[in-house]
Parts: structure tokens; C-alpha cells; sequence
């Protein structure tokens, strides 16, 4: 592995996040893929590019490397229409370090257009007042099987474990997204405005995961964020050698030669591909596999690696593995003991996808303790809280607080600022989102949360919820806020599912 | 009886009756403990500004103002903190599991026969479980420790979470039958579900009836165990709640018509749906335990599990217990109680669905879930709202014992507290 992979991850995320925006993005691509292994190659997957611009050969090169090609499987969102807001008078939590009494936030086009005190509202601006409330950044889960593992969870619904092998690196949990599970928008008017639904962790590799906007769609692709990189679900101890007992692996021995395994395959099939797409075609243009065409896309650092791992040393074992093959984990998840190495994650930029007080539940969880994301707070590591949990997403903004009084209760010093990153800013970035959203400031979309109170407190509800600057969920509004298809008809109306 | 027994006779009768048949001390392991100058939150009664509730041997001898405290009896400062009774959990089976997915270390289910009323939880309760620390310095005082699984899964206890023996823990053995009512508790169908509860229970009646011919071998033949039968009877007679966990309205209108017609003390455990049929529940006088933070419809048998469910309930006049029905974070109760209050239940009724309500369902109400004189000293000291994330504890008091607050959670904190040089597992040097 060259420098090239080491650099290219953020420059590619970078370039992608503009890739529905227009010519500009695709130059940065273009710079981006000169740079890199397929720089200059012309794809040979479907009709025949040439006498295309070297920036449609390089946008041609990088769909062909994702196992995206023709523009297959892009991201068919759109955000919902809305004219200018100015949320006025509440207390702003902007997760990027302030918090604004009697502060304003502005939205325009879909984007936060200020932050601020006394901003104007510009003509035709719908005015919410916010005084007595509070304003956030829309909440993330990086840890959701929300729509593979939707409500009803019954025969016929479950997608979220392919559990006929080990190596499952071929499979993307976007192709079994259920856009209409309930559960998207009980999460929705929990304050949630972005989520990744994963594979399940019976695998050593479990397949893609996808990141999600809560917005209704008909299908999965019209949910997905536009421009996040996929993840790649990774598990370690427990749950494969159980899965696996009797075929293997069952140990975690066995576990980690599987993984090592797996990327050595990946490994060659990447050299192959670059060497292929960098204008070496003396060999015949290589087959595609899925499998390895989602593990060269690690190994290049275009897909981010959401690694299920509870103790220190399965989490020590795994920094081994990224290190053999010149890959870096975004995040491990789950990580019971991540505190006991937090100083390893904070020294590599490893992230911890943590929950607040989970533990006892196998042996590799009886270590969790609550002041986990303090502590990994204080180390300087990326800590960030998630769910797994149809229903603790929707009490996010209470399990921070959770966490943080815990911190607190030993004498931690966790602030606002800091424990409302856990779920909003540092999540983003465990998703390579967090250029896009995640924080209030200027510039970023328009994901934002008021709130009644204080969201720390266990007696505040989310009241509206935007997203790119649309109010998707109205706590106060009887008709429009998401409901599933799948509730029709069942109950009379309730409120469920996003209603008062 | 020894001396202290007879200064409160009238209040320890009972006690000493219970504790002689779980085995205990005829002192209940009481102590003396004065909490002071609280606003003493009583339940039953008023809340008092600055108030005194003071313990001795194990009992409250006094709540109120100008309290006079013995000399030599520890005393705890409450000024400006608020006081409870203790968290009373009705649905968790702490003490009888350790590890989830370690089953040598998990005693809450008997595997086999659907029917298994005979089985009793209290030999498997551990004193020693790292979870009963954990959960009680989260303010739980008190559980129902509770089997599962099958469709008669068997007897719970009453436990306080104190005492280095099981006897010692106990409060009351045997104090509830647990059931399951669902399409999948007996052979695939509810008809099949019903059909075998009035088979055990006229079945058991009938056992209760005939012990003479049946010891004689003269009885047709019975459809569970001699022992099955037998532990049946107090649950035919009223003696104890039979705590059914169900979830759909059309199961709980099923199991309400067969409480009804076998003269069952019901209570229904789970209730996802029972908002939507709350007026017949109400009507039956049968209280219901429930999880508010169940808002999924996550099977069939609870498309309309909402938030609201607690509130709902309680304004049609339902008794509301809320549960946990956790083990390992049994201490999610708090969390609990102050999502019901966020979704419309009056704050003094959640605190009361985790105190007395529960003492009440389970018939214990005239010893636990309250703070008044007579009953058992377990209390909390918070320093505000308990429901509130803030909040913390000062002081979780059992029959009159401060309990120690530290547990194995801290001993981890404090040993990866500083990442220095030192390897930790050489951290603790009191070897």
C-alpha cells in the first residue's frame, strides 16, 4: 500500500460530498483519482468512455472501483422543498463548542445560513419561535439496524445477518432497507435526523452498511445520504465463533485468520484492478467480485471500516490486522472496554461507537462501565454514543446526558459542548459526514433539532425536526409527519410513528 | 422473639411470620438510622419540608417533624435533598442471573414442560452477584425476582437487595405464579395457551380437592405434576398474583375472562396494548406493570405499543406498576419512571408505580412502599428530582442500613482511572 491510500480517504470523502453539486466536484475527483491508483484509466464496464474527458473517465473509474457502476445504487434523495426559517431565541447547543442564549439559527436553501444572535429574517422566512427552548444539531446514530431489521420483527422481515458464511464483504445492507419500517420515524421524533443501518455482527465481515436521512422514500436509494461513504461492518470475538461453531471459525483465532484471509485475497485483487484501470493493459481487464470489489474499496480508504468489538485486547488484535494491511478502522462499535485503551484510540483516530451503560449481557460485555465515554473524552479519542437499538434511538439525547452525569458523578469534567457531540458532530465524523452535518454552523445542511427544554433533561421532546432545512416532524402538527404504510389500517390513529 | 421484637409487636408480626418461614433473623438484620431535615417524598401521605424519618431495627418508628433521634444512632444529613422510599422493582431477576449468555450462570428459566409452577427461584438466588451492588446504588432497594419462560414459568420472591445469604435477602418467597399468554407459550396457538391454563388450574383445584383419593392412587389422571398442582393452590385461593405477561388487547381481554372465571388475583405484566382495552382493565381491578420506553410495534402482538401507554392507563383508572424488566440494568427503573412522566403521567403517580404501586400489586404493601411507621426502613436520599439525569445518590438505606454505594462498575473506573505507567492489574496493592 502506498502513501496514496493513506492520503486518499478524506480527500475522496471531500470530492464526494460535492458529487451532485456540479463541475467543481467533479475537478477535485479528477485531482483526486490523478493522484491515486486509477488515475487516467478509461472503465471498460459498459459503454466504452473514450473520447470522454478525463473527468468523466476518472468519475467512470471511481463508480467501476465502489461497485457503482452506470451510476447504479447512487443516492436518488431529494431533499424536501422548503423556504427560509429563522429559528429565533432559543438556546442554541451548536456541537461545535458555544452555546448561544437567546441565539438564532437560520436556514435558507436548505443550509444553515447563520448562527448567530439577532439575525434578520430574510422576506418570506417562516419565524419559529424558540424562546425557552433549544436548538441542536440533528442527532446520528452510527449503529442502527433500523430498515434490515425493521418492525415487525417477524418471519420474512429479518435482512440484517447473511449467515451463510463467514466473509460476507459482497452483501450491502442497502439492498435490504425496508423504507417503510415504523421505527424510522419513532427515531425521527426522538430528534434523529441521520443514521447508518448495518449488517449484523454473525459474520468476520458482514457487508456494507449505508448511511440513511430520514426522509419517507419509496425505495432505499431515496434515503440515502448523498456522498457518505459506505461502511463496512467488521465483527470480532463472540458472535462468529457462536454463529460458526461448528464449521469455523469457532475460535477467536479462527476469526482472525479469516479476516487476514480475506484481505490478502483483497490485497492482490486491488493491485490488480489499479494496475488495470492505472492504463496497464496487458492482461485481460480483470473479473469483478463483489467480495473483494468492497474490501479493495477498504484497502484504498473509500469505505470506512464500523468494527463490532467489545474487549480492549479483540480491539488491540484488530489495530494489528489494520496495520498488516495498511487499512484504517473508523470506528469500533460496541467497545465495552474501550476506556482501558483509550489512549491507543485517541493516538491512531480510532473512534469509539459506545452505549451509555450496556454490560453483563456475554462475557465479552461484562466490562462496560458508564464513565466510558467520559473517559475516552478526556484521552482525546472520538468518542460517540449509539443505539443498536430500535428504541434507545429515540432517547439519544437522554443517554448522553446519562453519560455525561455519570462522568460527572466521578469527578470527570464533561461539558455540554462535548457530551452533545457524542451523538451529533462526532458521529458524523464515524460516518465521513461530518463536513455535511452535524453541528450548528454555518454552511452545513440544514439538520437541526428544537427542542422543549433542555435536551439533558429527561422531560424534553423534540418539537420540530428539520432536515436540509424541511421540517420533517412536527410535534405539535396532527397531519404530516412520516407514518409507514404498514400502520395503516392496523390501529386508528395514535400519534405513533411521528404523530403528536 | 428476642427483645426488639416486642417493642414493635404490632409491626413486626408479620415480619417476623415471613421471616421465620424464609428462614431469617427474627430481627430482620435491623438497624437504627435517622435521615434528617429531608423533604421526605412519603407516598402514601404528604411530602414534608425538613423532615426526620427515623429507623430503628430495621422499621420506620417515625416520619415527620420534631422527630427526636435517639443518641448513638447514625444519622444522615438531608438537608436540602430529597427522600424516598426505595425503588421497588416487580419485574427483574436480579440475583438469579450473572452473565446473559452464560447459562451455567442464568437460574430464571426452567427448560422443558411448559407448565412448571412448581419451580422456585429462591436456592438460586445469589447474594453474591455483582449485579445486586450495581443496581443498588442506582436507589433499588427491593425486587421481585422473577422466573421466566414457558407459560407457567414458575414462583418469584421478594427480595431486599441486602444480606450475604439468600434467606437474608428474601422477604417473601413464593410471592407471585408468572405466566406467559401468547401464541407461542403452548403449542403454537392462543386457544392452545388457554386451553392449557384452565386445564392446570381445574386441574389443580381438583388436586386440592381430592389430595386423599389422589394419594391413594383413586384420581383420574392430572395433567401436571403433584407439585405443579400444589404450588397452584395459593394462586386458585387468592394468596398470591398471578403475574401474566401480555401484550396484545384481545390476550389481555383473553386472560382477564380467565382471572375472572378461576377468581385469580391477576396483574398483568408487559401490556404494550392495554391503553386500548384500559376501561376493562380498570373495571377488573387488575393492576398492570409496564415498560414505558416500549413504543415499537415490534410483533403482532404489539402494534400499538406507545409511550403513552402509562398515562392512558392511569387515567382510566388502572393501577400503574412500572418495571424494569431488565436484570443487569435493572437501574433503567429511574430512566423509566421519568419517560412516562414525559409522556403525560402525573409525577407523584410515577413515583408511586415504583414504590408503593408495586408493593400493593404484590400484597406486601403493608411493609414496603411507603414511608411510614411500621414499615420496612428502605430509603433513598437523591440530591433532587429522582427522575431527572442530574440527580444522584447520597444514600440508599436498607432496613435501617446505609448501604455501601461502591460496586465492581467503580472498581474498574478507579483501576483504569490513570493510564500511567503502572500495568493495572497491578493497580490495587491491599493484597
Amino acid at each position: 500500500m502506498g502513501d496514496c491510500t493513506r492520503q486518499a480517504p478524506k480527500e475522496i470523502e471531500m470530492a464526494r460530498w460535492h458529487h451532485s453539486g456540479g463541475a467543481s466536484s467533479l475537478v477535485v475527483l479528477a485531482l483526486v483519482a490523478a493522484g491515486c491508483a486509477s488515475g487516467g484509466g478509461a472503465s471498460t464496464n459498459g459503454p466504452d468512455p473514450a473520447g470522454a474527458s478525463a473527468a468523466e473517465r476518472a468519475e467512470a473509474d471511481r463508480q467501476l472501483l465502489n461497485g457503482t457502476p452506470n451510476g447504479a445504487w447512487e443516492s436518488s434523495y431529494e431533499p424536501i422543498a422548503s423556504g427560509p426559517v429563522l429559528i429565533r431565541g432559543g438556546t442554541v447547543m451548536t456541537a461545535a463548542g458555544e452555546e448561544i442564549e437567546g441565539g438564532d439559527v437560520l436556514l435558507v436553501d436548505g443550509r444553515i445560513e447563520a448562527v448567530g444572535l439577532g439575525l434578520d429574517a430574510p422576506a418570506g422566512a417562516t419565524i419559529i419561535d424558540a424562546s425557552g427552548r433549544f436548538i441542536t444539531p440533528g442527532i446520528i446514530d452510527t449503529h442502527s439496524h433500523l430498515g434490515v431489521y425493521p418492525s415487525p420483527g417477524v418471519e420474512g422481515m429479518g435482512e440484517g445477518n447473511e449467515a451463510t458464511n463467514p466473509v460476507t464483504a459482497e452483501v450491502w445492507a442497502e439492498h435490504g432497507v425496508w423504507p417503510q419500517d415504523p421505527g424510522f420515524w419513532r427515531a425521527l421524533a426522538g430528534g434523529v435526523t441521520t443514521l447508518q443501518s448495518l449488517p449484523g455482527s454473525a459474520n468476520l465481515i458482514g457487508g456494507r452498511g449505508i448511511t440513511l436521512k430520514l426522509v419517507p422514500g419509496r425505495g432505499a436509494t431515496d434515503m440515502v445520504f448523498p456522498g457518505a461513504p459506505m461502511g463496512l461492518k467488521m465483527a470480532c470475538g463472540e458472535n462468529p465463533k457462536r454463529v460458526y461453531a461448528s464449521r469455523g471459525p469457532s475460535t477467536r483465532m479462527g476469526n482472525v485468520a479469516g479476516y487476514r484471509e480475506a484481505f490478502i485475497k483483497a490485497e492482490r485483487y486491488r493491485q490488480k484492478w489499479d494496475r488495470w484501470l492505472a492504463g496497464d493493459r496487458e492482461a485481460d481487464r480483470p473479473d469483478r467480485d463483489l467480495e473483494l470489489e468492497t474490501l479493495a474499496e477498504v484497502l484504498r480508504g473509500n469505505i470506512l471500516i464500523q468494527n463490532h468489538c467489545y474487549r480492549a485486547d479483540d480491539m488491540l488484535t484488530m489495530l494489528e490486522l489494520a496495520r498488516e494491511f495498511g487499512f484504517s478502522i473508523r470506528s469500533f462499535h460496541h467497545a465495552t472496554e474501550a476506556y482501558k485503551i483509550r489512549d491507543r484510540l485517541a493516538e491512531e483516530e480510532v473512534g469509539a461507537s459506545v452505549w451509555v451503560d450496556w454490560w453483563g449481557f456475554k462475557m465479552e460485555a461484562l466490562d462496560g462501565i458508564p464513565q466510558n465515554l467520559a473517559l475516552l473524552t478526556e484521552a482525546g479519542a472520538n468518542a460517540i454514543l449509539h443505539t443498536d437499538s430500535g428504541l434507545e434511538i429515540q432517547i439519544l439525547n437522554q443517554n448522553a446526558a446519562r453519560a455525561m452525569y455519570a462522568g460527572r458523578s466521578v469527578g470527570l469534567d464533561v461539558s455540554r459542548d462535548e457530551a452533545l457531540r457524542w451523538i451529533t458532530i462526532n458521529s458524523a465524523w464515524a460516518l465521513g459526514i461530518d463536513g455535511e452535518t452535524g453541528s450548528l454552523e454555518s454552511g452545513k445542511a440544514g439538520d437541526v433539532v428544537v427542542w422543549s427544554g433542555d435536551p439533558f433533561s429527561v422531560y424534553s421532546r423534540a418539537d420540530q425536526v428539520f432536515i436540509d432545512g424541511a421540517v420533517v416532524y412536527d410535534r405539535f402538527r396532527t397531519q404530516g409527519n412520516p407514518r409507514s404504510d404498514f400502520e395503516l389500517g392496523i390501529l386508528p390513529e395514535t400519534g405513533q410513528g411521528g404523530g403528536r | 422473639m428476642n427483645r426488639r421484637g416486642r417493642a414493635y409487636e404490632p409491626v413486626l408480626r408479620g415480619a417476623i411470620l415471613i421471616a421465620l418461614l424464609a428462614g431469617l433473623p427474627a430481627d430482620g438484620s435491623g438497624q437504627d438510622v435517622a435521615v434528617t431535615g429531608g423533604t421526605v417524598y412519603t407516598v402514601s401521605g404528604e411530602v414534608l419540608e425538613g423532615a426526620t424519618v427515623l429507623v430503628r431495627d430495621g422499621i420506620i418508628a417515625a416520619v415527620g417533624h420534631g422527630v427526636a433521634v435517639p443518641a448513638g444512632v447514625h444519622t444522615i444529613d438531608a438537608t436540602g435533598r430529597i427522600v424516598t422510599p426505595g425503588l421497588f422493582d416487580a419485574t427483574t431477576s436480579l440475583g438469579l442471573v450473572e452473565v446473559g449468555a452464560v447459562s451455567s450462570t442464568v437460574d430464571a428459566r426452567l427448560e422443558g414442560d411448559p407448565v412448571r409452577a412448581a419451580f422456585d427461584v429462591v436456592d438460586g438466588i445469589n447474594p453474591r452477584s455483582v449485579l445486586i451492588p450495581v443496581n443498588r446504588a442506582a436507589g433499588l432497594t427491593t425486587a421481585l425476582s422473577a422466573p421466566g419462560g414457558g407459560l407457567i414459568s414458575g414462583q418469584a420472591a421478594i427480595i431486599d437487595l441486602a444480606g450475604s445469604a439468600a434467606d437474608e435477602m428474601v422477604v417473601r418467597p413464593r410471592a407471585a405464579m408468572m405466566a406467559n399468554y401468547n401464541a407461542g407459550t403452548a403449542g403454537g396457538a392462543r386457544g392452545g395457551a388457554s386451553l392449557r391454563l384452565r386445564e392446570v388450574l381445574d386441574d389443580a383445584r381438583f388436586w386440592r380437592d381430592n389430595q386423599p383419593a389422589f394419594s391413594a392412587g383413586r384420581t383420574r389422571e392430572l395433567s401436571a405434576s403433584r407439585l405443579d398442582l400444589e404450588a397452584l393452590g395459593p394462586v386458585l385461593d387468592g394468596e398470591i398474583p398471578l403475574i401474566v405477561g401480555v401484550h396484545r388487547a384481545s390476550d389481555i381481554e383473553a386472560v382477564l375472562r380467565l382471572a375472572d372465571e378461576f377468581g385469580l388475583d391477576l396483574v398483568i405484566a408487559g401490556g404494550s396494548e392495554a391503553w386500548m382495552v384500559a376501561d376493562r382493565i380498570a373495571a377488573a381491578g387488575v393492576p398492570v406493570i409496564l415498560k414505558p420506553l416500549n413504543s415499537s410495534p415490534s410483533g403482532f402482538d404489539r402494534l400499538g405499543a406507545r409511550f403513552e401507554n402509562a398515562a392512558l392507563l392511569d387515567q382510566a383508572g388502572v393501577d400503574v406498576v412500572i418495571g424494569s424488566f431488565n436484570s443487569h440494568n435493572a437501574r433503567w427503573l429511574l430512566l423509566e419512571a421519568g419517560n412516562a412522566v414525559r409522556f403525560g403521567l402525573p409525577w407523584d403517580t410515577a413515583l408511586r408505580a415504583v414504590t408503593l404501586a408495586p408493593a400493593t400489586a404484590l400484597g406486601i404493601a403493608d411493609q414496603y412502599g411507603s414511608l411510614e411507621p411500621g414499615k420496612v426502613g428502605n430509603l433513598v436520599v437523591w440530591t433532587g428530582d429522582p427522575f431527572e439525569l442530574s440527580t444522584e445518590i447520597e444514600a440508599v438505606v436498607i432496613r435501617g442500613a446505609a448501604m455501601s454505594l461502591d460496586h465492581r462498575q467503580l472498581e474498574l473506573f478507579r483501576r483504569y482511572r490513570e493510564l500511567d505507567d503502572e500495568r493495572p492489574a497491578f493497580k490495587e496493592s491491599g493484597f
